[in-house]
């Protein structure tokens, strides 16, 4: 019990402490939460860094993004919530403004205008697409395929996925139904704009399955982002599904043989949240860090280590070359005018409600 | 215990040397025995019961919990009781005005879109349902709050609707609240006779009060009230409250208010939501609401087993919803499977380990022991890279012409995956126990049954292998239990044909978020580990597993 005590009393006098050092009002320490790997590394290089040498804030790394919705929910639960910025997908930053445990932000107020003055919620026009939700990058969930193993006529539409007699072998898809019903549905002779309408009715997620099951057997379904890029380099697979910057590290960085597929890829969103719940001292902090890390000149710059493109409009000039290998990154940004020919916008509203119903029916498929 | 012992002392009233009865004395003593042995115990059971036990009957509690949906629409909830579901009608409007009271409150909590996810696990579409009618229901009855206030400026102003509504010593209190002060807010006090004239509006202003004062912590006299207490007070006084016998502060504007409000515009509750959505005017959602209005359901239990709650009592999903039951078969084929491919492989293992000279049994011990050493994601992963099509395996196959390079086997991402490499995993919690028991086994009985006459496979199989049965029961249970439950191998070797229960119910809880359907899902799952353990008990006796010497 005494030992309990002065532990508290310790805890107690340490974060005391800790605040007191803080400037003006502001938590001295935080905790940024994020997917690890290279992407953390790019926005430890572009945010972070510079942010400590501004401030002189320690920032933790915390590697839980993937499962950031149910971790927030359980801390939530607890009435301790030891996050103060998560990097979440555009889908779980939804759920977690339904839930009530993300900040709501108003982006004129808590964002940094764009440098000519345009206000951020200009800038990130449509991308605002949760009121708790600040975009950071915009990837694309697409297709890479080995050259080497695709004969001499390389694939152009996202349909090769299901020509199994143009292109024999297996393919790697991710094991939900997001994004596979649709390209299901697009491959089947429904029109882009239809697709959500016709995966609304049990007839067309039937159909999407339906699809799907004509290449059922040549099908590898992937659970980790690093899957396809792996299976591709050993050719396990002729193609398959990930996201831009998983394949452009495997083409560029590690010179595979592998191409990539520019059609039909799924727009989607990655950016910040600011767990609700938070002490004054640690809000002050995280709205500070989320101001200074999503001005156009900060998201421009991650894009120097990573092949994603920045959510503003005002970032887009500013995108320059690859830190390490020094090439240019606009060609390989899913905004570029020549990748984003023939994109598909990824329906947010409509998975919040369906994802529970079709991913049932998409996992019974699945076991049988 | 207590009892037992102190029987031999109750025919005689025998006196311990301090005077009491020798009975007393003895219990007195093995109590204190006891408790000694409970302080001891102690730290470990507090850590087991806070960090074990709490947790999980925390979690299984979810399977059946359900509050949140009559704690949302506490209103709608109770006047849904009495709606005929089985009809094709949705309910009347005065349902429709306990939603929008309910749904107002609601957003302004920010409470109704966690409803909304928590019934889309029951009905696909609510959750939008609820967050598209979330953002219109403030302007809903805002028809309402503009005609008071066109009436009426006094009608506008938060403060005035404390003098009316509150005791004057209330008031006085809360104008001399300071928020600086970081004090509590002194707590809104309704006049009786305004509660009495006015108890709807009374009541949701007493709810508005509240939330302004204890959720926002904002000063109760800067707050306009919300759209829902102007409706409440038209339905008072359309509802013919006797405002003449009313002489307090207001009263004059009650008069003007009661006079005028025959002459309001009114709101049509059940068209304003049915404009959101049209889905407010199907029986679908009202069926779902009202059959997952108790504070406890079933329902989390049922969808587990492929079921569904609906009106008419529980019932089985679509075919092609069916999920659940195919995969707990599965779990415990497989488990099976892999208990009795650990058998065949680990038997001779312990065998050979127990019969060899010491030196060469604890070297070739290392090597059982060593991948129980290395890490399990390590080990899983290791097995990708060996089964894969150009794997290892496939290629030695193909290199000594086995099989043919364009029909290499499927080794991995399918049920064999599965089996292969959590046997491997597996192996050594089956080959411990079998070497220990094995070890116990003196091997002159085999000789002598030898000298007596039998053949080796006589003397291995009459005498040998009923000894070492103990050491198969501790190694299956142990093995099955583990497999029964386990996650990770199945997850990245298993494709979609050798996954398990366990890689759904990690779904439900970190993708999903649907906990109450995990919860019911590992509940069943601990169900059938402890009944299986019971047979296991009653067939073969748990008396009969040894662990070790």
């Amino acid at each position: 019990m005494k030992m309990t005590k002065a532990l508290l009393a310790t805890t107690a006098l340490t974060v005391a402490a800790g605040m007191a050092s803080a400037d003006g009002h502001m938590a001295s320490e935080m905790t940024i939460v994020s997917w690890g790997g290279a992407y953390s590394n790019s926005q430890q290089k572009a945010y972070h860094d510079p942010y400590m040498e501004k401030t002189g804030v320690k920032v933790i790394n915390d590697e839980s993004s993937a499962e950031a919705v149910a971790k927030l929910r359980a801390m939530n639960e607890a009435g301790n919530v030891t996050w103060d910025v998560v990097d979440v997908v555009a889908a779980d930053a939804i759920r977690l403004c339904d839930e009530g445990l993300a900040m709501e932000i108003d982006p004129d107020e808590h964002l940094a205008a764009a440098p000519d003055g345009t206000s951020a919620a200009d800038d990130f026009g449509d991308l605002l697409v949760s009121d708790c939700f600040i975009p950071q990058i915009v990837y694309s969930t697409t297709f890479g395929y080995r050259t080497d193993m695709v004969g001499a006529t390389a694939p152009t539409s996202v349909c090769a996925v299901f020509d199994t007699e143009a292109y024999p072998g297996k393919r790697s898809l991710e094991k939900r139904p997001i994004n596979n019903m649709e390209w299901a549905l697009i491959c089947d002779g429904v029109a882009k704009d239809d697709v959500y309408d016709v995966l609304e009715t049990a007839e067309g997620q039937q159909r999407a399955l339906d699809k799907l099951g004509t290449i059922k057997d040549d099908v590898i379904w992937w659970s980790a982002g690093a899957d396809t890029p792996q299976l591709l380099a050993d050719g396990e697979v002729v193609m398959g599904s990930t996201y831009n910057g998983r394949l452009f590290s495997v083409i560029e960085e590690q010179k595979q043989p592998v191409a990539m597929l520019w059609d039909a890829q799924v727009f989607d969103l990655d950016g910040w949240i600011i767990p609700a719940g938070l002490s004054d001292e640690r809000k002050a902090r995280a709205l500070d860090y989320i101001m200074f890390a999503t001005d156009t000149q900060r998201l421009a710059d991650q894009a120097k280590y990573i092949s994603y493109g920045p959510a503003r409009a005002s970032s887009a000039p500013l995108v320059g070359q690859h830190a390490d290998l020094g090439i240019d990154m606009a060609p390989h940004m899913p905004t570029d005018p020549n990748n984003a020919k023939n994109t598909f916008l990824y329906n947010y509203e409509f998975w919040a409600d369906y994802r529970d119903d079709i991913d049932a029916k998409f996992q019974a498929w699945l076991a049988q | 215990m207590t009892d037992n012992t102190a029987n031999t002392a109750s025919d005689g009233p025998m006196l311990a040397a301090d005077g009491t009865t020798l009975k007393s004395s003895l219990n007195r003593a093995l109590r204190r025995q006891k408790l000694r042995a409970l302080m001891l115990i102690a730290p470990l059971l507090i850590f087991v019961l806070l960090t074990f036990i709490a947790p999980i009957a925390d979690m299984l509690f979810r399977s059946v919990e359900n509050q949140i949906v009559s704690e949302t629409l506490p209103r709608t909830t109770a006047a849904l009781a009495d709606w005929d579901a089985t009809g094709d009608t949705a309910p009347p409007e005065p349902v429709f005005k306990d939603l929008y009271e309910d749904m107002f409150i609601a957003k302004e909590r920010k409470l109704h879109t966690r409803l909304g996810s928590r019934l889309n696990y029951e009905l696909t579409g609510v959750s939008s349902l609820f967050r598209k009618s979330g953002r219109k229901v403030e302007d809903m009855g805002e028809v309402y709050q503009d005609q008071f206030e066109d009436l009426n400026k006094f009608w506008k102003k938060g403060e005035n609707w404390n003098v009316l509504m509150g005791t004057s010593s209330w008031l006085a209190a809360q104008n001399a609240w300071d928020k600086a002060s970081k004090t509590a807010q002194p707590t809104l006090e309704i006049k009786p006779e305004i509660a009495a004239l006015l108890p709807q509006t009374a009541q949701m202003f007493t709810l508005f009060a509240e939330f302004v004062q204890v959720d926002e912590n904002d000063n109760l006299a800067k707050e306009d009230p919300w759209a829902i207490v102007y409706s409440a007070l038209y339905d008072d006084l359309t509802a013919g409250a006797n405002v003449a016998g009313y002489s307090g502060e207001g009263a004059a504007e009650l008069q003007e208010a009661a006079a005028a409000v025959s002459s309001f515009e009114t709101v049509d509750f059940t068209a304003a939501f049915t404009k959101i959505d049209k889905d407010w005017a199907s029986v679908d959602v009202w069926r779902t609401l009202q059959v997952y209005s108790p504070e406890f359901t079933a329902g989390y239990f049922l969808n587990a087993v492929d079921m569904q709650k609906t009106i008419d009592g529980p019932e089985m999903r679509p075919e092609n919803e069916q999920l659940y039951l195919k995969l707990f078969v599965r779990t415990l084929f497989m488990s099976l499977v892999i208990t009795g491919s650990c058998i065949l492989l680990g038997y001779p293992v312990g065998f050979i380990l127990a019969n060899l000279p010491a030196r060469t049994a604890n070297l070739l011990m290392i090597l059982v022991l060593l991948p129980f050493w290395t890490s399990l994601l390590v080990r899983t992963s290791a097995w990708k890279v060996m089964l894969q099509q150009q794997g290892v395996v496939n290629d030695t196959l193909v290199w000594l012409g086995v099989v043919a390079d364009d029909s290499r086997l499927a080794l991995i991402n399918n049920q064999t995956g599965t089996i292969i490499a959590m046997t491997h995993i597996l192996l050594p919690f089956m080959i411990l126990p079998l070497y220990s028991v094995m070890k116990t086994i003196p091997p002159s009985y085999l000789r002598a049954a030898k000298s007596l006459g039998a053949t080796n496979w006589t003397a291995f199989w009459r005498v040998y292998f009923p000894q070492s049965v103990p050491g198969i029961g501790a190694g299956s249970i142990l093995v099955f239990i583990l497999s029964i439950g386990y996650y990770i191998t199945p997850e990245i070797v298993g494709g979609t044909t050798g996954t398990f229960i366990s890689n759904r119910i990690a779904y439900h809880i970190s993708s999903s978020l649907n906990w109450g359907l995990a919860a019911a899902l590992g509940a069943i799952l601990l169900a059938v580990v402890l009944g299986l353990y019971w047979a296991y008990d009653r067939i073969v006796g748990i008396d009969n597993v040894k662990l070790g010497g």
